[in-house]
């Protein structure tokens, strides 16, 4: 089933634009609920070892505190398989900032007052919270995120290294960066004691899989859970699975039964239980021929995991099927450290990946001196070096080509450290970009056909299509962009379409992560379209009706999908200062049919942002001696804000992808960041003749 | 502590009893329902609760409420006659200037304010020289905006938005 | 956040009164500061005293000096950051002042923060911030956590480091008082004993034995006003902050400088020059070792940067596996340079572009 493009590929706008500007789109904590108590929860203060005891009467004491739970009274969960929900059900202290109490009271205020009163005894352990690639417990996981194979060896790296003319030889580092949202993970909790039901006002990118998630851990049946979330500030993964904050809030609600228990999270406990991005370090060894042509990929990583939960980010997993090589290494080791378990930020694996991935070939075409681009080229395989399949489509070096010719490439001077205009060091870089085409299995949707009235004659239709599934707009333009969809599977106009999503009420649908959901949600929608027309046809009746669900794409395991993409960066630092600045960027990026130009350009735009961020800003201290992250809050951790963007621009190649989906589309969320800062890096090294192999980089790096 | 005062919030004046700990935020969205200022860090850093009090833009995480008794609050969604869009809130949908839309309210009331203190002559730090009236191009508006963060990273957008509405593109 | 009653007396001296007889009360200004402590439990007081409108919102002309032509100006204590960073004769003769303030905070915060309150920032330590660390000035005697910690944004000048219970590295945030450094800018301030003025130079002190005092201020004793003397060199000045984002970021070097060059035999020569820093020390840092070094001397680039040396011989960096702050050294030459540089090409100071 392939769907004609009519809607699909103009810039409608986004559906909920209107309601976003005023301000009147209600995110989580913003459901008007009656009567609500507000908790604030208290944190470990130790990394390692055990609650020894636990006064809570002063807080008790205070006017207005209503209840506060510890492990010795909080309700008793059915399921505490997954470490990270066993919220309050011990006195073990796995990492520093758990939950060990939490105050519900009448007024936000005096619910933080009081958890300030909780008087929390320790039994301390000796903690390790810092990644160390020699510690004893390295080990490696059975699988990487979400399901890749840890390790994998093709041909004889190490003989075709010996053998190489040109090497290249290399460990290259990222941090530990935080996922924060601009809204903090929310739940407003109500548990109706009588009917047995749980609803959660959820900021999450998956209302079916926190359904899930909670009825399970608390032994309820998935039915009695409801999860609505129509808006979410932001997730970039940290909101992609439910964490402990959700447990902790639905856990309190039972035991409060009628009245809702609001808790946002602070900006600072964002930092300790809501997920992150290990840091890595990476060791990358390229060999080539004297021509460029690589014969040779190494990619081994290592980084962290919590000892109490395992999370292995497939870091290295770009280096598998981004060029040709007949001799290729990649692995990954955890070390387990009394943290916070990592999780998903905006491209796991192939942002940090690509860092070293991208750089490491900049050094190779320093080393052989072969433009970069050119390199890049001449490194294209013909199928995929992953699978050996055929693509579903690649056009990186159209890609490639394309950002050459509209950064004026042609003109870069390849030597380094030879421009220097107004006191600023100038250079020019660039590097690849890739990110999977996934779709998730398991989203249904249903469509509703109603006669309406109301409806505007001139729209030419006599009714509305409600179109729904329980998906997620997390700022993506889903909602916009599953009307256009919708509209083209039923042949009319987007007008006529209302898409309903981000209510459990709705047909179950998978997570916004992976850069999955359009596609997932919008062939799930394709499937539920198809079989309204076929039962219907196209002038249905007032109340006409059809499921759908996400089909089984028959080119799966047939073709490799994934889209590709190429950063240009411009990077400037000062001469005097080392203060680095981007004045330019561009991608150019093979992404199959955009579904709506605005929000792609927006998203891809956004990709491109954090990984500028990423180069520059973002990394997250933790102090080995506390075992917590010291700059958590956005005074001390730094993401890019406006003043860091000069001219950046994300444009795309038209691509035609028959075998990925009935749109023809690839996702986007994700592509933007990955290889954007490995282009900066590169600019840097052009600009100041410094390799930087470690993000960010920082003035310090360049000032002498 | 409780104290009792009065906020005349998007144009209705509302007299409320609140804890003397309360800020203008949590006032706004926990008593007034006022949701549109939008809380991201609570600590000055992010720029989401950005209102205009008594017509200059602030920060209402750091602003006690009690210290506000009588003050003129204006939020995103008071900006325009209900029904109504100001000029920036249509550059920001024309422009597709906003993702996930939670910084948005604040980015809106930020560069209302901002726009006056430009039209006031008033510089920024990439001025130049400081002593001369600006001129507010991209630079100068991104500048003046840093204060108003952006996960999604819709700054490229929002700085065309304010600009054309600087240059008058967008009719009201 | 512990409670705490509001109030607003009818005067400054009633305000005075107020704090001075209650060891828990506090001033509140425009609470960019105050607010974000008492949600972090770092600062407790039990009232409330707001002065914001108590105070003067104004920026008046003060009258020549004996022997002067012009007059400086007194900046009331309530005015706004914005308003003064756009004032005309502080954009016109004081343009190191409107540099500094415009490069704080955000647009936001320069419309909240006002004159007196900007004074009296604290530290923006990581470790200050959080009171589940040791930390000398938040809690004295529990020692100090960026020393080996996340020092990055911390002293390399007149810090204490030892013993362990005093030792305090921390800096003064405010990009305000740095360019007010080279002002000679004198505070006004009201007390339970009646006005006294102190110069801004001696107004923040450095750790020494007890961090948790940051100036000289007694309490219950209100700024009302600071005021800038006439300073004709300071047509000639600028302020020059480096950070790790391109706006809304502390310094983790700033320069104020004031310079008059006059030409000389074998090129400009440095006739006058104030520098001041930001980011190094617990106070505003004057740099009286490196303007000692550049008057009478030629202004160049090697100049400056052995002026810096100069300044920074007797700096202590801090060693740390996450983030040490070695480079601030190096960093304050660069940034030393990079500002008089401005100043010796700075047109107003060449006869030949002067307007007519």
């Amino acid at each position: 089933m392939t769907l004609t493009p009519d809607a699909m590929g103009r810039a409608l706008p986004r559906i909920e634009g209107g309601q976003k500007v005023a301000g009147t789109a209600r995110y989580a904590f913003e459901h008007p609920v009656v009567g609500p108590l507000y908790l604030h929860p208290v944190q470990s203060t130790i990394a390692r070892g055990r609650v020894t005891a636990i006064d809570t009467s002063t807080a008790e004491a205070l006017d207005g505190v209503v209840a506060v739970l510890t492990h010795e009274n909080a309700p008793r969960l059915a399921d505490t398989s997954d470490a990270e929900f066993a919220v309050l059900q011990d006195d073990t202290v796995a990492f520093r900032g758990q939950y060990v109490a939490a105050v519900l009271a009448e007024r936000s205020e005096t619910a933080r007052e009081a958890a300030e009163l909780v008087e929390v005894t320790y039994d301390q352990q000796d903690h390790h919270v810092e990644l160390d690639e020699d510690s004893p417990d390295l080990y490696a996981p059975d699988v990487v995120n979400p399901s890749f194979e840890t390790d994998e060896t093709v041909g004889d790296p190490e003989a075709a290294l010996e053998s190489a003319p040109v090497t290249v030889r290399q460990t290259y580092t990222t941090a530990m960066t935080h996922n924060n949202p601009m809204e903090p993970h929310t739940t407003v909790a109500t548990w109706d004691a009588e009917d047995g039901r749980l609803t959660l006002f959820e900021s999450t990118q998956g209302v079916s899989a926190v359904r899930t998630a909670v009825a399970g851990v608390l032994g309820l049946e998935t039915g009695s859970v409801d999860v609505i979330s129509p808006h979410v500030g932001g997730g970039f993964g940290s909101k992609g699975t439910p964490h402990a904050n959700t447990v902790l809030a639905a856990l309190a609600a039972r035991a409060v039964p009628g009245r809702p228990v609001k808790y946002a999270l602070t900006r600072q406990q964002m930092f300790d239980l809501v997920g992150y991005r290990t840091p890595t370090i990476q060791h990358v060894t390229l060999g080539a021929e004297a021509d460029g042509r690589l014969t040779a990929i190494v990619h081994d990583v290592v980084e962290q995991t919590a000892r109490f939960k395992e999370f292995a980010e497939q870091t290295a997993v770009y280096s598998r099927s981004m060029y040709a090589t007949q001799n290729r290494r990649t692995s990954h080791r955890l070390v387990p450290l009394d943290v916070g378990v990592p999780s998903w930020m905006r491209a796991p694996g192939e942002a940090p990946g690509s860092f070293a991935a991208e750089v490491a070939m900049d050094e190779l075409a320093v080393a052989t001196g072969i433009d970069p681009v050119e390199l890049r080229i001449r490194n294209e395989p013909a199928v995929s070096p992953a699978s050996g399949l055929p693509f579903s489509s690649r056009h990186l070096v159209d890609c490639l080509r394309r950002g050459a010719d509209r950064f004026a490439w042609r003109l870069r001077d390849p030597r380094p450290r030879a421009r220097l205009v107004d006191g600023w060091w100038i250079g020019t870089g660039v590097a690849a970009s890739s990110y999977p085409t996934n779709s998730m299995p398991g989203s249904s949707a249903v469509i509703r056909f109603h006669v309406d009235p109301s409806l505007d004659p001139a729209l030419g239709a006599a009714g509305r299509y409600e179109v729904e599934i329980a998906a997620a707009d997390i700022g993506t333009g889903a909602r916009t962009v599953l009307t256009q969809i919708a509209a083209d599977a039923l042949g009319v106009r987007p007008e006529t379409v209302h898409v309903a999503i981000g209510d459990t009420a709705l047909p179950p649908a998978t997570t916004a992560g992976g850069s999955s959901g359009t596609a997932s949600w919008g062939a799930t929608i394709a499937d539920a379209a198809d079989r309204f027309r076929d039962k219907w046809g196209d002038d249905p009746s007032d109340g006409a009706q059809a499921d759908g669900s996400m089909p089984d794409n028959p080119y799966s395991g047939r073709y490799a999908m994934s889209a590709y993409g190429a950063h240009f960066a411009e990077v400037a630092v000062h001469a005097d200062t080392g203060e680095v600045r981007v004045p330019r960027m561009l991608g150019v990026f093979a992404a199959g049919r955009i579904l709506n130009p605005d929000t792609a350009r927006s998203q891809l735009l956004g990709g491109m942002t954090m990984g500028l961020s990423m180069a520059l800003h973002e990394e997250s201290v933790l102090d080995p001696r506390s075992g917590h992250v010291i700059n958590h809050d956005l005074a001390n951790y730094h993401v890019t804000a406006h003043a860091d963007v000069g001219v950046m621009e994300a444009e795309w190649i038209d691509e035609e992808d028959p075998y990925v989906n009935p749109m023809g589309c690839k996702g986007i969320g994700e592509i933007g960041i990955v290889g954007a800062a490995a282009a900066i890096a590169n600019a840097a090294h052009h600009a100041t003749g410094v390799r930087m192999r470690s993000v960010p980089m920082t003035l310090d790096d360049f000032v002498v | 502590m409780d104290a009792t005062l009065t906020l005349v919030v998007d144009g209705r004046p509302t007299t409320l009893t609140v804890d003397t700990r309360t800020t203008v935020l949590d006032a706004l969205r926990e008593h007034l329902d006022a949701t549109s200022p939008k809380k991201g860090c609570d600590h000055g850093q992010c720029g989401s609760c950005t209102v205009l009090c008594n017509g200059r833009r602030v920060l209402a995480c750091l602003s006690l409420a009690v210290a506000h008794d009588g003050d003129e609050i204006t939020t995103a969604e008071g900006l325009a006659p209900e029904g109504e869009r100001h000029a920036v809130q249509v550059a920001f949908l024309e422009a597709d200037a906003y993702q996930c839309g939670y910084c948005t309210p604040g980015q809106i009331c930020s560069a209302v304010g901002m726009l006056d203190e430009a039209a006031a002559g008033h510089p920024s730090a990439v001025s130049g020289d400081v002593a001369a009236p600006p001129t507010l191009d991209r630079t100068e508006i991104a500048e003046r905006m840093s204060g108003n963060l952006c996960r999604c990273a819709a700054y490229v957008n929002i700085v065309t938005a304010i600009e054309r509405v600087h240059a008058g593109e967008t009719a009201r | 956040m512990k409670p705490f009653t509001y109030a607003r007396p009818d005067d400054a001296a009633g305000a005075v009164d107020l704090v001075a007889g209650d060891p828990d009360a506090a001033f509140l200004a425009g609470g960019t500061n105050l607010v974000d402590h008492l949600k972090l439990g770092i600062a407790s007081p039990t009232t409330l005293v707001d002065v914001t409108s108590l105070t003067s919102d104004r920026i008046d002309d003060l009258p020549p000096a004996h022997g002067d032509t012009d007059g400086g100006l007194r900046i009331g204590a309530a005015v706004r950051n914005s308003d003064l960073a756009a004032h005309g004769r502080v954009r016109a003769e004081y343009p190191v002042l409107a540099e500094a303030l415009l490069q704080g905070a955000s647009g936001q915060l320069r419309n909240m923060a006002t004159t007196g309150g900007n004074l009296l920032q604290r530290t923006r330590c990581a470790y200050f911030g959080d009171r589940t660390t040791p930390c000398n000035k938040r809690e004295p005697g529990s020692g100090c956590s960026a020393i080996g910690g996340w020092a990055r944004y911390h002293a390399i000048l007149g810090a204490t480091h030892e013993p362990a219970g005093q030792a305090c590295v921390a800096t003064h945030p405010s990009d305000m008082a740095v360019a007010m450094a080279v002002l000679d800018a004198q505070v006004q301030v009201l007390g339970p004993d009646g006005e006294r003025t102190i110069p801004l130079e001696e107004f923040h002190r450095l750790p020494g034995d007890d961090p948790t005092r940051d100036t000289v201020l007694r309490h219950g004793e209100l700024i009302t006003a600071v005021d800038l003397p006439a300073a004709p060199i300071a047509t000639s000045s600028t302020y020059r902050k480096v950070r790790d984002r391109a706006s809304y970021a502390f310094a983790l070097v700033s320069v104020a400088a004031a310079m008059e060059v006059v030409d000389g035999p074998d090129g400009p020569v440095v006739a006058d020059v104030r520098i001041a820093l930001g980011g190094v020390a617990h106070t505003p840092w004057r740099a009286t070792r490196a303007e000692d070094a550049l008057r009478g001397g030629p202004a160049t680039d090697e100049a400056f940067r052995a002026a810096a040396a100069a300044e920074t011989a007797g700096a202590r960096p801090i060693e740390s596996a996450v983030g040490g702050n070695a480079f601030k050294v190096p960093l304050v030459a660069g940034t030393l340079a990079a500002a008089l540089r401005t100043l010796a090409h700075d047109p107003s100071t060449d006869p030949t572009e002067e307007p007519g």
